[in-house]
């Protein structure tokens, strides 16, 4: 049986051997030299490796035992982490080059890190989650701490390894919790104990452990305070990693705990879950107004945007498991766009994060300023861009689940969180000539920009059916 | 043309999309590209639409011109006009040329400037064609994008504040109506507007919170509507972004604002709280009757004070609103199809009065009414025309003005005296306000030594206001153009509320007996 679970796995296999063998000639044949290719042959090396998850089999294999999954679910989660990766990869290069941070380190443990995400996803089992879930955060501990003469960088790699630290620990203790009331650490067993309905106190005791862990992961309030000050430190473009395919990862891992294991005790841990969505949601839209770096607020934007993918979430139904992925697709869009922009903005070659730098952008580069408007309209959910078609869909799954008054708390919040979108708008538009920023040429950059805003605009026609992907893969998660 | 209203709706996008694509430059030509690249498009919507006019059969109280296709979300893209509709619409194309002719002064990023103006005539055409739910709100609040940038780019000093005030404040009362608008589509199955129309929502009452709620579900919907609408009317005491943005905003942004926008409230009022919310909007009407007449004569009495003539004549839209939202609430034939001629009507002399303080505020660059006097020892043709407006405003017979004031005030009086008697003495305010300020500015000695130089309107003015005078006085003389086609659908309207009220009304005794 062992051929039949190792081909369950191949893609992660590749990937794995793909990190060891580029590691391996990257270390024998001048280090940092070729950290320029191994990065491209990483970008390549992801995104046919999404194709090929995508478009491989449509069917749902399990193996080890079941321990690992591979369903439509799984295939979502993973082809929008490793498309998200690749892009963030793809737009890193130059930036890394011109500070100095292009080591060939870099690609190799960004593949790590992803091939943790796609066990995470995957995980059938509470063991096979802690194994993603560390191999994961190990890799992103490190790229957090990428600029090592950085005082910030370093801080923020420490604060992310502490916090995560700890958040693991969390995680353990409500998974031997889980473990010890359950008889068995494998989801379907853990869903056969709590089929009755009501769990017993110590079951209880760790699910809220295992969902206070999971919280951490994707920075769910109360548990987000190491994500402004990780995305503040971090060099930019592994900032726009954080916020795009770990995010994606934990979040299907959370769908995944929720349903898969405790799909009996939807009533338990939807209320849990929709206090984090409420707590996130105002904590992200009011702690992001006095900001005045545009990383930070990006991250408390993260915050609040996690808070309305668990909207979805909390909704226990399919539907808002649906509501959920194509939440997270668009959001993970949205933010390669908008990290994408905040790369480019540099003043005598230093990076530059104030906002306040933005000023009067819309007359020296009318183009990635308009892209920065849309991404901006689209974050605070204003139609018709596609960011309003995620928050409807949760608000949708949210009313379903006959959760109004957690639907009225969200559109509260989205008006709230609206307020310094548009304080970005209002920089780039509305403000006076200053220090001007660099007009140096990224192409690659700026095209990425435009694209993102492209598909914020277009997408609203058929929103090129990550629907109805979406909808197969809420299937196959909740039966 | 099976898609006409799609092609109407759409070709000023289309014009917007041209010109950002394939004008370059800041240079003069560029600029003067620009600005007969939106004008002509804007006549070609206006042209297109008359065939929408020509087509449309009033008698026939169905949706016409009905295009519908699949949608994402299970939702449709489903347009279509009826007697309610249709006149905004023809409304909206009539005006939009007129403001693009008003911003033929601005000399910053006019290319900018008239993609906003474009892409809001699309949106705001939305509006009026969307019929299904969640499109129309997707071109409701679309329209806050563009309005945001014109009153923020191109506007006043305090131009950031207004901007903003004028977003959120619009923001939050829509964001509730989406979430009714959700769960009007989990309960009913469906977010095509003609088959909500014929929905009956629940109306029992139930407790919600400890709270008694009467008119059940219905209320609860009504009143996440009202918030939506009551802000874009805006009615008492939601009014106060208003002035702010009216004040802020250029001039053409204002026209567009109090001309076209501020219809969108009584628009949805009229397609969405009264036939929908049947008893709840029985129930409530007591309420928009009193706000509204205090809306008439607080705002009127505000009006009187003012310094800033754009101000006044802000304060001056939010009373004419009054009117509108009074005469949608007195549920009775005359309030109906007098506030839909009161909302047409607005809409030329509202636009009109704010293209007047234009054409002063061009020479002058400023609003202060102080600032001004006698100028109808210089500019005749513009003290006659201001005249007519002022008039129009007041509500003079022969003017538009009258006859929406009129059969509002009609069909309050049958619905509660009291709130008729309290909104009559609007009209009185409204003379004393608009003449006091025609007084200040127009008449007197020319003393103020700027204004020894200014000039009379150039012909392009005039031919702005050209078309504005027609129909003032015509609607004034001959309402009939109006209300012929409305008259049927009001009528509609109308019989399908009694039903359902009495619907309403036995399925609670059956549920009593129960």
């Amino acid at each position: 049986m062992i051929a039949a679970d190792l081909s369950v796995i191949l893609p992660e296999i590749v990937l794995s051997l793909y990190a060891m063998a580029a590691l391996l000639i990257a270390v024998y044949n001048g280090k940092d030299a070729v950290a320029s290719l191994v990065l491209r042959l990483t970008v390549a090396v992801l995104f046919l490796a999404a194709l090929w998850v995508g478009l491989d089999h449509n069917d749902t294999r399990v193996g080890f035992g079941g321990m690992f999954i591979d369903d439509g679910f799984a295939r979502f989660a993973k082809v929008t982490i490793l498309l998200a990766a690749s892009a963030v990869l793809l737009m890193s290069e130059n930036y890394m080059a011109r500070r100095n941070l292009l080591r060939f380190e870099y690609p190799i443990l960004i593949v790590l890190a992803v091939v943790g995400m796609m066990v995470m996803v995957s995980a059938g089992d509470l063991m096979a989650l802690y194994m993603g879930l560390e191999l994961q955060s190990l890799a992103l501990y490190v790229v957090a701490a990428l600029r090592r003469d950085s005082v910030k960088s370093t801080e923020a790699g420490l604060k992310y390894y502490v916090l995560g630290a700890l958040s693991s620990g969390l995680l353990l203790y409500g998974a031997s919790l889980t473990y010890g009331f359950a008889g068995t650490t494998e989801f379907a067993g853990i869903l056969q104990a709590t089929q009755s309905g009501d769990l017993s106190l110590g079951l209880l005791f760790g699910l809220v452990f295992l969902i206070s862990g999971l919280a951490f992961k994707v920075s769910a309030a109360p548990f987000h305070m190491w994500t402004p000050d990780v995305y503040e430190g971090s060099p930019t473009p592994v900032t726009a990693f954080f916020g795009t395919a770990p995010k994606m990862a934990a979040m299907a891992l959370f769908a995944r705990v929720a349903h898969d294991a405790f799909g009996a005790a939807t009533a338990d841990w939807g209320q849990v879950v929709a206090l984090l969505s409420v707590a996130s949601m105002f904590l992200g839209g009011i702690a992001a107004i006095g900001q005045t770096n545009i990383k930070r607020l990006m991250a408390y934007s993260s915050i609040a945007h996690m808070g309305y993918a668990l909207m979805g979430l909390a909704a226990g139904t399919a539907f808002g498991v649906q509501a959920m992925l194509v939440y997270m697709a668009i959001y993970v869009t949205m933010n390669v766009g908008t990290f994408a922009f905040i790369m480019t903005m540099s003043r005598n070659g230093q990076p530059v994060t104030d906002i306040a730098s933005l000023n009067n952008l819309s007359a020296r580069d009318p183009l990635k300023a308009l892209a920065m408007l849309v991404l901006m309209f689209s974050l605070a959910g204003v139609p018709p861009l596609v960011g309003f078609f995620g928050k409807y869909y949760v608000l949708n799954a949210a009313l379903q689940a006959d959760m109004a008054w957690l639907a009225v708390a969200g559109v509260i919040a989205s008006v709230i969180g609206a307020f310094y979108y548009l304080r970005i708008v209002y920089y780039m538009y509305f403000g006076t000539e200053t220090d001007p920023l660099d007009t140096v040429e990224t192409p690659l950059l700026t095209s990425l920009v435009v694209a993102s805003a492209a598909v914020m605009v277009v997408g609203i026609i058929n929103l090129f059916g990550v629907e109805g992907f979406a909808a197969v893969a809420a299937a196959s998660l909740v039966q | 043309m099976a898609n006409l209203l799609s092609i109407v709706t759409f070709l000023p996008a289309v014009a917007a999309l041209i010109l950002a694509l394939f004008l370059r430059g800041e240079d003069e030509d560029a600029q003067r590209n620009a600005k007969w690249v939106a004008l002509a498009a804007t006549v070609l919507t206006f042209l297109l639409s008359l065939f929408i006019y020509a087509g449309f059969d009033p008698a026939n109280t169905d949706f016409q011109f009905v295009e519908d296709r699949e949608w994402i979300l299970g939702l449709r893209y489903k347009m279509g006009v009826d007697g309610i509709s249709v006149l905004f619409v023809l409304l909206t194309t009539f005006l939009m040329p007129l403001t693009i002719a008003a911003c033929w002064t601005v000399k910053t990023r006019v290319k900018e400037y008239m993609i906003a103006f474009l892409v809001l005539e699309t949106l705001m055409l939305g509006v009026f064609c969307a019929l299904d739910l969640v499109l129309f709100y997707l071109f409701f609040e679309a329209g806050l994008i563009p309005m945001f940038l014109i009153i923020g780019i191109w506007g006043g000093a305090n131009r950031i504040y207004a901007s903003f005030k004028f977003f959120l404040y619009t923001f939050l009362g829509s964001v509730l109506m989406l979430v009714a608008m959700i769960a009007m589509a989990w309960d009913a199955g469906t977010t095509d507007i003609p088959t909500l129309l014929t929905h009956s929502f629940g109306s029992e009452s139930f407790n919600l919170l400890g709270v008694h709620v009467v008119g059940g579900m219905q209320t609860l919907l009504w009143i996440a509507f009202f918030a939506s609408f009551a802000v874009k009317m805006p009615m008492w005491p939601v009014h106060t972004w208003l002035p702010d943005a009216h004040v802020q905003a250029p001039t053409a942004g204002s026209v567009v604002l109090a001309a076209i926008l501020l219809k969108m409230g009584g628009y949805g009022f009229l397609r969405f709280s009264l036939p929908m919310f049947p008893v709840a909007s029985e129930l409530l009407a007591p309420l928009i009757l009193w706000l509204s007449a205090i809306a008439i004569v607080y705002t009127s009495l505000v009006a009187l004070v003012q310094s800033d003539m754009k101000k006044l004549i802000a304060y001056s839209s939010v009373a004419h609103m009054g009117y509108v939202t009074a005469g949608i609430f007195s549920i009775n034939q005359q309030g109906l199809d007098g506030a839909i001629f009161q909302m047409v009507s607005h809409g030329f002399i509202s636009g009109a009065l704010f293209l007047c303080v234009g054409v002063i505020y061009d020479r002058m660059h400023t609003r202060e009414i102080d600032a001004y006097g006698g100028l109808v020892n210089r500019m005749p043709a513009y003290a006659l025309i201001f005249m007519l407006f002022t008039m129009a405003n007041v509500g003079l017979p022969g003017t538009s003005g009258f006859v929406g004031e009129f059969l509002t005030l009609m069909g309050m009086f049958q619905a509660n005296t009291w709130v008729a008697a309290v909104a009559t003495t609007g009209v009185i305010l409204s003379a004393a306000y608009a003449l006091w300020l025609y007084r200040r500015v127009v008449f007197g000695d020319l003393i103020k030594e700027s204004l020894k130089s200014i000039t009379d309107m150039t012909l392009r003015e005039r031919a702005i206001f050209a078309p504005l005078v027609v129909m003032t006085i015509l609607l004034g003389v001959y309402p009939s153009l109006v209300i012929d086609i409305t008259g049927p659908a009001v009528a509609a309207l109308l019989s399908d509320h009694q039903t359902a009220l009495l619907d309403a009304a036995s399925g609670v005794q059956v549920a009593a007996q129960h």
